[in-house]
Formats: structure tokens, C-alpha cells, sequence
């Protein structure tokens, strides 16, 4: 400390101009900004000329043009004759969100059962579940999905040894051939009732809640909810004579014809992500019951409910809480996940767009672009109806 | 109150017990073998069915596993006779030659077999390495942290590519494979994505809006998209971006994408050990004088590391299994080596793809079920100081 301090009333010490904390902050965000301008400004320079070079051409141009390729497995009409590379572009977005929707149904219901039961009070069971979740962890999910596809889908028999399954099912190295369901004229009245049916659960539900929190007393919210909900349905669906049959598949020698034909990619991708998936989900649901506090538990015991409703209205919704936020960036893992369908050839975005449209078109920078792009806006996406759910189930502090 | 004291005094006291009853000895059903069985296999219906389930499911499965590991499988032979069916009339289970015959080139990959030595010197010098540096009590910690970060990089550099100098001939990457390029993948995966993520955790936390700004973009890109696209882009748009003169080579190209695709998450992961400093930590060290960056390394990052060493742990456990997805863009690490030699028409067989991928699934569960031990221990063991 130096003694001679400035006497009362004399203008404060200047710091050097380099020293000032504002400036240096301007300064290093100012070197910050030109750094990364001057790498975009070359990188942009250098793709123009090496583009020149290469003779290809750039901007979105290739969308419309056509495609000429063929695709495995298309949920909208695509043909490789006439249809364009951004029809190519919905077909792979749509396979995409296909196995994503089926892959996080799947592994969702496999990771609850794994999760509960490694917190089983059966040894064994506890014992089984944890080794699962250990083994599946710590081996590569390409490795599983190779592993699916490879070892086990196209190690079975082909069409004429196929596996029968009473009721029109076979599965051979093709794929998984299931029946296909066949609407008739009249089954507009079974939707119909399905959809009263839904508003019906919904509106009894309510009701039934404002009772019991008025009065105390409980309804067969559950029983009368599934009577509404699959009940009514049924009931339109015989009043207009079942007017749905079922197409099956019918082997022949070298094809098999009619019926729903399931992929042996996707059969495979679908395993391995929700096998794959399933272990972290058992991790998050796992770490999630374990949060709420044991005298949770045991206050509700003292009060006197049953195990079934502590479960139901103490244990899980304090769970839920710390469940959801890892559970949905599972859900984005194993969407992203997906595109290792490229390396069994399931036609994703991935393989489709980034594989042959940018093999076909040498479009790099535009392909790989519009790929994360839709990554990004699903990632994004998700990230904000999480932060507005987090929001909503936030704990209030008082 | 209709008993009054009177009533009391009347009854006799016949009989006072001074010592209490020693406590009865738990029910057999209860205790030893048979009340641990009782209590966590056979407590209820729902409980006895699950365990005959787990039973049923154990008694298949392992003899299963057992038969086609060790009692069915093909220990010799010379090509894919030795483990087919048609021909050996049994059973067969993995076909081990094709290992044993393939396992040069599922750990150099096409290395040029008299080089090879330098692949064995650079696996010898990586595990000295990172011995030293997860062994907490060994000696010269801080000497160690210098040869893993500065030493070792630059000697596997020379010591793998070759530097006619020293009279070593150059090794294209091209020829590198196998584990060889695993391991180097993951280890320069390690090796930058910690300091990068530092960096950008900084970064995201940082009071500088355009800093913060860039940070921020960066992380949420990188974590939003796919590997696999990371790589594509690291393969195909990486080329486009640089002078052609210096147009790097594949495999370099792949390391750029792992690494910063790895340093985006592990800046998460650096930014929650931030978070868990108390915001006194700051203020005492600004309060003695520390500069920013004095403050960090010598107050702040120590303590924040040592709390997330186990999630940095996973972190590269996850690196680790990703780099199987190099195989997309082309690069033989292990697992393409493994899809190689399994389509080999010269050990063609109905068993060589899952022999193959059992070898390779064998390889990384050790790996990555290490680091996932190391990472509990680390955290039993910072736990003790924490705990009161």
C-alpha cells in the first residue's frame, strides 16, 4: 500500500486506459469478432474457389430437379422416374421421425420396467436389471445395430423356410411381415366413437377430481376410462358390422405379397436404439425414484394410504419431476441416434440425403447444411417445450 | 376416571422382574440362507413367479453363451472349413482361428508389418501415461501431466507418421487401422476436448455478451446435431473450407469433428461444476487480488474439476464408444476392421460375423466398464472429504 495517499477532495487515481476492465472487454471482443469474421470471410472464399475448381455448382437448385434413385422404404408416393430430390429429402425426414416416434415408444415402456425393476426388492431381479443396464452401456450402438442386422436379421431363413406365425405373420431375411389392417366404408363411426369416447374419459375425469376435492369421495376414474375409451369404439365398430378386415401376406415362392412389410433395417434399428436407449432410460427413471426422499413414502403410510395410491399420487409425481428433463434428452439422443441407420442402409435423412443426394449432386455445403438444420430445429424445439414444462412443474418455493 | 386410588392399593403385588427377558432369537425363516431367500426372492406370488422367470431365463442364456464361447467353438484351422457345419459334422460355436489369424490386422489395421514396433512402442508409451496420470498417489503427478499432454502428443506424432530424419519412414494414415486407430482417436479425442471445454464453459459463463454469444452458439450447434452429420460435415465441407494446398488428410479430418464435437459436451459438463462453485469462492479471490485468470486456475477450476471428475469420466466413456462412428466416413478403426474380415469369402461362415462382433464387443465392454469403475472409485473416494 503506498502511503502518500491522494489527500480528500483531489481527483480519484486514473487507471491506465489499457487497464480499465470496460476496455479491455470491448478490446477482446472486438479481436473475438474479427478473428471468427476473418475465418468465415476464408472459409466462405476458399469454398467459393474450390467449388469454381470442381465445376459445382452451389445454391438450392438440386431441390427441384430429379432424383432418378430408388428408396427402400417410402411413406409417401415416391417415384425414382419423376419425383425430385426434395421429395427424396420428405421421405428420409419422415423415415427419420418413423423410427424415432416407434424407437422412443419402445424404449420408454422397456426403461420404465428396467428401471423399476433394478430398485426391486427381488435380488435376482435388481441383479439382472443392473447387469443389463451395465453390459448395454458400455458397448457401442453400432456395434449392437451391426450386430441386429448383420449377425441376426439376415441370419435367418429366407421366404420359403420362413418363420410362420399363426395368423398371417412371417418373419424371414426380408423382413417382418405382418397383416395389414383394411378400412371399409363405416369405420368412420368407430373413429368417431373413439374420439367421444376420449372427451368422455377427459370430461369424467374432471368431474370426478372436483368431487373428490370437494367431498372426499373417489370414482372409478381408471375403470370407467378404459369402458369410454376402448368400450365405445367397439361398440360403433359392431353396430356398423366390423367393417375392418385384416389383408394377409401370402408367401410365395420367391416374394411374398399383401400385408405390412417391415423392413429387416428397420427391425434392426428399431432393436438397437431401443435396447441401446432402454439402458439410459432404466439409469434416468432409476435416479429419479431414488430423489423422493423415503419419508415421502412413509408419510403417506402413516396417513394411512395403501401402497397403490402412495405410489400413484406421493411417490411418482415428485419422481416425474426429476425424470422428465433427462428423459427428453434421452429422447433427443436416440433420435439423433438414428442416423446411424446409415451404416445398415435404412433409408433416414441421413442415408438418403447426406448419403445419395449429396453422392449425386456434390452439394456438400447446401446437403450437410439442411441436414442439421432439421436436427437443430427438433433439438431446439424440444429444448423450449421443455423449458416451459420445467417452468410449469417448477417446485413453488414459499 | 372411575378407578381411584384406593383400587390399586388394594391389589397385591405379587411378582417384579428387575432384569429385562433377554431378546428371543429372530425366526429361522428370517435369518441365515433360507430367510434371505424368504425376503428377497419368495416374499409374494408376483415376486416367486419373477424369480422362476429370471431362473428360467439365467439357465438358458449362460449355458447358451457357455456352449457357443467355449464347448462348441473351433480353437484351430486354417481357413472356413475348420468351422463350418457341412463340414465337421457338429455343432459349432465362435471360430476362433479366424481371430487368432485376423487379430494382426484388428490391432495395426494395414500398418507396414516392419513398422509395426512403433505401433507396439506408442501402446507401450500411452499406457505409461495415462497410469501415471490416473494413479493419484504416484510419484511426480505434475511431471506426468506434462509428458501426457505435451510429450506424449508430439513423440506418437513423429513416433507413428515417421520422420525420415530420424530414420523413421512416413506411414500415410491411410494404411493406419484397427485398434491403433480406436485408440488414437479417442486419445485425441481426451487430450482436446478437456482444455477446448474449459475454454467454452468459460466462455458460455463469461460477462462478455459476444463471447458469451459465441459459446453459446457453438455448444447448443454442436449438441444438437448428430455425430454422425458432425463427421460429414468434419469429411466433406472441411476440404471446401481450406486452401486445396492444404487440404487435410481423412483421418485428421475425422479427429477435428470428434474433438470439437467432444469439446461442446464436455463444456457442459465443465459449466455444472461451475455452477456448483459458491459464488463466495469468486469474491474471496477477487478479493485477494487474483486475476481473472489466476483466480481460475488457481481457486475456481480445481474445485470445479474435482467435482465433475466422474461425469468428465463419462463424458469419455461416451467419446469412446463414439468413435465407432469414423467407420461412416470411412476410416478403419476397430470396428470397421471387424466388418472387413467378417465379410472375407476366405473364413465365410454362418458363425465368423458373430465370432467378430463378439471380439469387438468384448474390447470395448472392458474399456469402457474400466472407466466407468475408475469414475465410482474417484467419486467414493472424493466423496470422503465432503463428507460429514
Amino acid at each position: 500500500m503506498p502511503t502518500d495517499l491522494p489527500a480528500a477532495g483531489s481527483p480519484p487515481a486514473r487507471v491506465a486506459f489499457y487497464n480499465d476492465p470496460k476496455v479491455r472487454s470491448i478490446a477482446y471482443q472486438v479481436a473475438l469478432c474479427a478473428v471468427v469474421g476473418f475465418l468465415v470471410f476464408a472459409a466462405a472464399r476458399n469454398a467459393i474457389v474450390n467449388l469454381e475448381r470442381a465445376h459445382i455448382a452451389s445454391g438450392f437448385g438440386f431441390w427441384n430437379r430429379t432424383a432418378g434413385f430408388d428408396i427402400s422404404q417410402t411413406l409417401i408416393a415416391f417415384d425414382s422416374a419423376t419425383s425430385s430430390y426434395g421429395r427424396a429429402f420428405w421421405v428420409g425426414l419422415l423415415n427419420t421421425l418413423l423410427v424415432a416416434g416407434l424407437g422412443i415408444l419402445f424404449a420408454t415402456v422397456f426403461g420404465f420396467i428396467i428401471g423399476i425393476a433394478r430398485l426391486s426388492k427381488n435380488w435376482l431381479v435388481a441383479k439382472a436389471a443392473s447387469g443389463y443396464v451395465e453390459t448395454i452401456r458400455n458397448i457401442p450402438l453400432l456395434l449392437q445395430l451391426l450386430f441386429w442386422y448383420n449377425a441376426v436379421l439376415k441370419a435367418l431363413p429366407n421366404i420359403r423356410d420362413s418363420f410362420v406365425v399363426p395368423g398371417g405373420i412371417y418373419l424371414n431375411n426380408r423382413g417382418l411381415f405382418l397383416p395389414r389392417p383394411v378400412v371399409e366404408p363405416g369405420f368412420g363411426w368407430a373413429l368417431i366413437a373413439l374420439i367421444a369416447g376420449i372427451i368422455g374419459a377427459v370430461v369424467y375425469y374432471v368431474w370426478a377430481r372436483r368431487r373428490q376435492e370437494q367431498t372426499g369421495q373417489q370414482a372409478p376414474v381408471f375403470l370407467v376410462g378404459v369402458a369410454l375409451v376402448i368400450g365405445l369404439p367397439l361398440i360403433g365398430l359392431a353396430l356398423a358390422g366390423f367393417p375392418l378386415t385384416f389383408e394377409l401376406p401370402k408367401a410365395g415362392r420367391f416374394n411374398i405379397e399383401g400385408g405390412v412389410e417391415v423392413l429387416p433395417e428397420l427391425a434392426a434399428l428399431l432393436f438397437g436404439l431401443t435396447i441401446y436407449t432402454a439402458a439410459f432410460i432404466a439409469e434416468v427413471v432409476r435416479a429419479g425414484i431414488a430423489a423422493v426422499s423415503r419419508g415421502q413414502t412413509e408419510a403417506a403410510y402413516s396417513l394411512g394410504m395403501r401402497p397403490g395410491p402412495t405410489l400413484r399420487l406421493i411417490v411418482v409425481p415428485q419422481a416425474m419431476r426429476v425424470i422428465i428433463p433427462p428423459l427428453t434428452s434421452q429422447y433427443l439422443n436416440l433420435t439423433k441416434n438414428s442416423s446411424l441407420a446409415v451404416a445398415i442402409g435404412y433409408p433416414d435423412l441421413v442415408q438418403v440425403f447426406t448419403g445419395t443426394v449429396l453422392n449425386q449432386t456434390g452439394q456438400a455445403v447446401e446437403v450437410v447444411a439442411i441436414t442439421m438444420a432439421v436436427y437443430l430445429t427438433i433439438s431446439l424445439a424440444t429444448s423450449l417445450l421443455m423449458n416451459i414444462y420445467n417452468s410449469h412443474i417448477a417446485l413453488v418455493e414459499r | 376416571m372411575t378407578m381411584s386410588e384406593g383400587d390399586l392399593a388394594v391389589t397385591e403385588i405379587r411378582f417384579v422382574r428387575e432384569t429385562p427377558i433377554a431378546p428371543r432369537p429372530a425366526p429361522a425363516s428370517m435369518t441365515g440362507a433360507l430367510g434371505w431367500l424368504q425376503q428377497n426372492l419368495l416374499s409374494s406370488w408376483f415376486n416367486i413367479i419373477l424369480t422362476i422367470w429370471i431362473v428360467l431365463l439365467f439357465a438358458w442364456a449362460i449355458p447358451e453363451l457357455v456352449k457357443f464361447l467355449i464347448v462348441d467353438a473351433v480353437w484351430t484351422g486354417a481357413d472356413r472349413d475348420a468351422c463350418r457345419e457341412v463340414v465337421q459334422h457338429r455343432e459349432i460355436g465362435a471360430c476362433w482361428p479366424f481371430v487368432w489369424e485376423r487379430w494382426s490386422y484388428f490391432v495395426y489395421g494395414s500398418y507396414p508389418i516392419p513398422e509395426r514396433w512403433r505401433v507396439d512402442v506408442f501402446f507401450t508409451m500411452l499406457a505409461l501415461g495415462v497410469g501415471w496420470m490416473l494413479w493419484l498417489e504416484a510419484p511426480r503427478r505434475d511431471l506426468g501431466s506434462v509428458y501426457f499432454f505435451v510429450i506424449l502428443p508430439i513423440s506418437s506424432f513423429i513416433l507413428l507418421t515417421g520422420w525420415n530424419a530420424i530414420g523413421l519412414p512416413p506411414v500415410d494414415t491411410a494404411l493406419w487401422g484397427g485398434m491403433l486407430v480406436t485408440i488414437v482417436v479417442a486419445s485425441v479425442g481426451i487430450v482436446c476436448s478437456l482444455p477446448l471445454g474449459i475454454l467454452l464453459a468459460l466462455g458460455r459463463r463469461s460477462r462478455m455478451p459476444a463471447v458469451r454469444l459465441f459459446s453459446v452458439i457453438f455448444i447448443e450447434f454442436v449438441r444438437g446435431v448428430p455425430l454422425v452429420t458432425v463427421l460429414f460435415m468434419a469429411s466433406v465441407m472441411l476440404p471446401l473450407f481450406v486452401p486445396e494446398e492444404y487440404s487435410p488428410d481423412k483421418l485428421v479430418r475425422a479427429l477435428v469433428g470428434i474433438a470439437l464435437f467432444a469439446s461442446a459436451y464436455m463444456a457442459e459438463v465443465v459449466r455444472a461444476g461451475l455452477q456448483a462453485i459458491p459464488k463466495g469462492q469468486f469474491e474471496g479471490a477477487m478479493a485477494v487480488g487474483l486475476g481473472y485468470w489466476q483466480m481460475m486456475r488457481l481457486i475456481i477450476l480445481p474445485q470445479a474439476l474435482k467435482v465433475t471428475i466422474p461425469n468428465i469420466v463419462n463424458t469419455y466413456i461416451g467419446l469412446f464408444k463414439d468413435t465407432t462412428l469414423v467407420f461412416i466416413v470411412g476410416i478403419f478403426d476397430f470396428l470397421r476392421t471387424v466388418e472387413v474380415a467378417r465379410i472375407d469369402p476366405k473364413w465365410a461362415t454362418p458363425v465368423t460375423s458373430t465370432t467378430g462382433y463378439a471380439v469387438a464387443a468384448i474390447f470395448y465392454l472392458i474399456f469402457c466398464y474400466g472407466m466407468s469403475r475408475y469414475a465410482r472409485a474417484m467419486e467414493a473416494r472424493l466423496g470422503k472429504g465432503d463428507r460429514r
